[in-house]
């Protein structure tokens, strides 16, 4: 109870247990999503927009604009799962259906609950980002074996999004307030990481903002091993999400913590 | 503070006199607001006990503490004999807790709700499934296992959290208003099942704010208001300590009755047009004013917890 101590065993497996419970029951449409949006994106750009903008310049080869975009609409879907999830749906959990109230009833510790909510946010990025991962590589858009490693990548970048995610739902005083994280952090990132053009045509100073972002590393990344490159550059990538991890993890259970234990 | 003096059925793990709850000076801070002040009881094995007070007296305050959900400001607090600031995790294997709030998960059927708490316990496989099949057919429940718990009654829904609150068969079960928000017929279900429960020797601690519930199930109480213990007793004695056996209660009395109570002496109170008239013996009074006085509405009842606990807390309205 002590706010200091990080009170976790294996017992939040339990926690996490129980939401893929829930989500087994919907499986169908969890399913459907990660398999049908790419394939709008890919009809929208690949088609309708790869005409105008033609080859593009990445990594250092020349990609057609599709297989360009293609890892970025993997890094958005891992971006959105675990962000989503930690905010509404978690909250929903928290204040609607008071599900964490009742697990405080048992042997499971606060610190317990807020782990596994966000290891079950990571785990359903990771859910996500596979099925898209076989859509996408149907196009043959994806280099492999060097793409399987996109799918850990979904797990540590679900984690991140997923802590950042569960840091605001420790602090927002209503849901409808979720509004203002989306629009100041996640919707300027979807557009401006590297995304649907590549960072190199912002102005200076974007660009080094954007050095700061998680989903630019996170895009870095998924697009290195999609192009089929393994370098030393992905270590910075990797070093950055740890820390992102590293930081907004504790902070998210001190924050539910705070808004919990009264 | 003595130990009621029923007989209990001896279970295996605990001796009759073993004290369950022993909570010394507990003190509960919100900011400003004081909701627990200084507050000392104990709770023995087997045995009913029960919280009562109106709306913010510092019930909910009061269990939440001794559940492990929020820290105390100040005191001791045991349970099992545990400190509860240092074993908390210990306690919580050995409680059942049934909360306000049904917090039932809506998308899971009634069976998977119970086997996903029963996960928390690390109750799992053969032992799970069994232990859910007694308890859905303890709470007349085995019928709607599949439906989801988003469409059962009221009733229904309050009798899935208490399976679920037993699922670790708890050596004390803590109930929060247990019945709040049920129809005469789920209450008298719940209350039947609770009786059940107490015949097979489990503690209960329960919070209720309906009379007639601490009366029939509660062996000893203790009335709360404004975070303090106003008295404690077993619900007999508080009402003849209180307000003696019968209540004539008179509507619009007129002033010939108001005079000929006055020179009589007796407890009674005025509250707008009802006088309400307290005593150990009042069946000879009672014909004295119906005979003499009373022109139309007035009669006579035996008194009930309700009666002492307005007494005890006013009439005004909380919140």
């Amino acid at each position: 109870m002590n706010c200091a101590s990080f009170n976790v065993t294996r017992r939040f497996w339990r926690v996490w247990q129980r939401n893929f419970s829930v989500y087994r029951q919907n499986w169908k449409v969890s399913f459907l999503l990660p398999m049908l949006e790419p394939l709008f994106y890919l009809l929208a750009f690949g088609v309708g927009l790869s005409v105008l903008v033609g080859k593009i310049h990445c990594h250092g080869i020349e990609v057609s604009y599709v297989k360009f975009i293609a890892p970025a609409l993997l890094s958005i879907n891992i971006m959105n799962n675990a962000f989503f999830e930690n905010t509404y749906a978690s909250f929903v959990r928290m204040y609607y259906q008071k599900t964490f109230d009742a697990m405080m009833a048992t042997p499971l510790t606060l610190e317990e609950i807020i782990t596994a909510e966000i290891v079950w946010s990571a785990t359903k990025s990771a859910i996500a980002t596979t099925l898209m991962l076989i859509v996408i590589s149907s196009f043959g858009l994806i280099h492999y074996p060097h793409g399987l490693f996109i799918i850990p990548l979904s797990f540590l970048g679900g984690i991140a999004f997923g802590s950042l995610g569960m840091f605001f739902t420790g602090i927002v005083p209503r849901i409808e307030l979720f509004n203002l994280p989306i629009f100041l952090f996640i919707t300027p990132m979807l557009l401006f990481s590297g995304t649907f053009f590549p960072m190199e045509n912002l102005p200076q100073w974007a660009q080094i903002a954007a050095v700061f972002l998680p989903l630019t590393h996170l895009v870095n990344l998924a697009r290195a091993f999609s192009f089929g490159i393994i370098d030393a550059g992905a270590l910075w990538g990797f070093g950055y999400l740890l820390i992102f991890c590293l930081v907004f993890f504790p902070l998210a259970i001190r924050k539910m913590h705070k808004r919990l234990i009264k | 503070m003595k130990r009621s003096g029923k007989k209990y059925k001896k279970t295996k793990r605990l001796s009759m006199d073993k004290i369950i709850v022993a909570a010394k000076h507990l003190k509960k801070r919100f900011g400003e607001i004081i909701a627990v002040d200084d507050i000392s009881f104990e709770v023995f094995a087997g045995e009913r006990f029960g919280i009562l007070g109106p709306n913010g007296a510092g019930k909910t305050s009061t269990i939440r503490m001794i559940y492990g959900f929020s820290p105390m400001t100040a005191g001791q607090l045991e349970v099992f004999g545990l400190d509860i600031s240092r074993n908390h995790r210990a306690i919580k294997k050995r409680i059942g807790v049934c909360q306000q709030e049904n917090s039932l998960d809506p998308d899971l059927s009634v069976i998977e709700n119970l086997q996903v708490f029963a996960r928390y316990f690390n109750i799992t496989g053969k032992a799970a499934r069994q232990r859910i099949k007694e308890l859905l057919k303890f709470m007349a429940i085995e019928h709607r296992q599949t439906s989801r718990a988003v469409d059962l009654s009221g009733g229904m829904m309050r009798r899935l959290v208490l399976a679920r609150a037993l699922l670790n068969q708890p050596d004390l079960l803590i109930l929060d208003e247990p019945t709040t928000g049920l129809d005469p017929q789920s209450r008298h279900q719940v209350w039947e099942r609770l009786e059940e429960l107490k015949a097979k020797g489990i503690t209960i601690l329960l919070t209720t704010h309906y009379m007639e519930e601490a009366s029939r199930l509660c062996d000893r109480l203790i009335i709360m208001d404004k975070g303090k213990i106003l008295v404690e007793g077993k619900p007999l004695e508080l009402i003849r300590r209180y307000t003696g056996h019968n209540i004539i209660e008179v509507i619009n009395p007129d002033d010939a009755l108001r005079r000929y109570i006055q020179s009589r002496q007796v407890r009674h109170e005025l509250i707008g047009r009802r006088l309400t008239i307290y005593g150990q013996d009042n069946d000879l009074l009672y014909h004295e004013i119906s005979d003499n006085y009373c022109h139309s509405d007035c009669s006579i009842r035996p008194a009930t917890l309700e009666d002492v606990f307005l007494r005890l807390t006013g009439r005004e309205l909380r919140e």
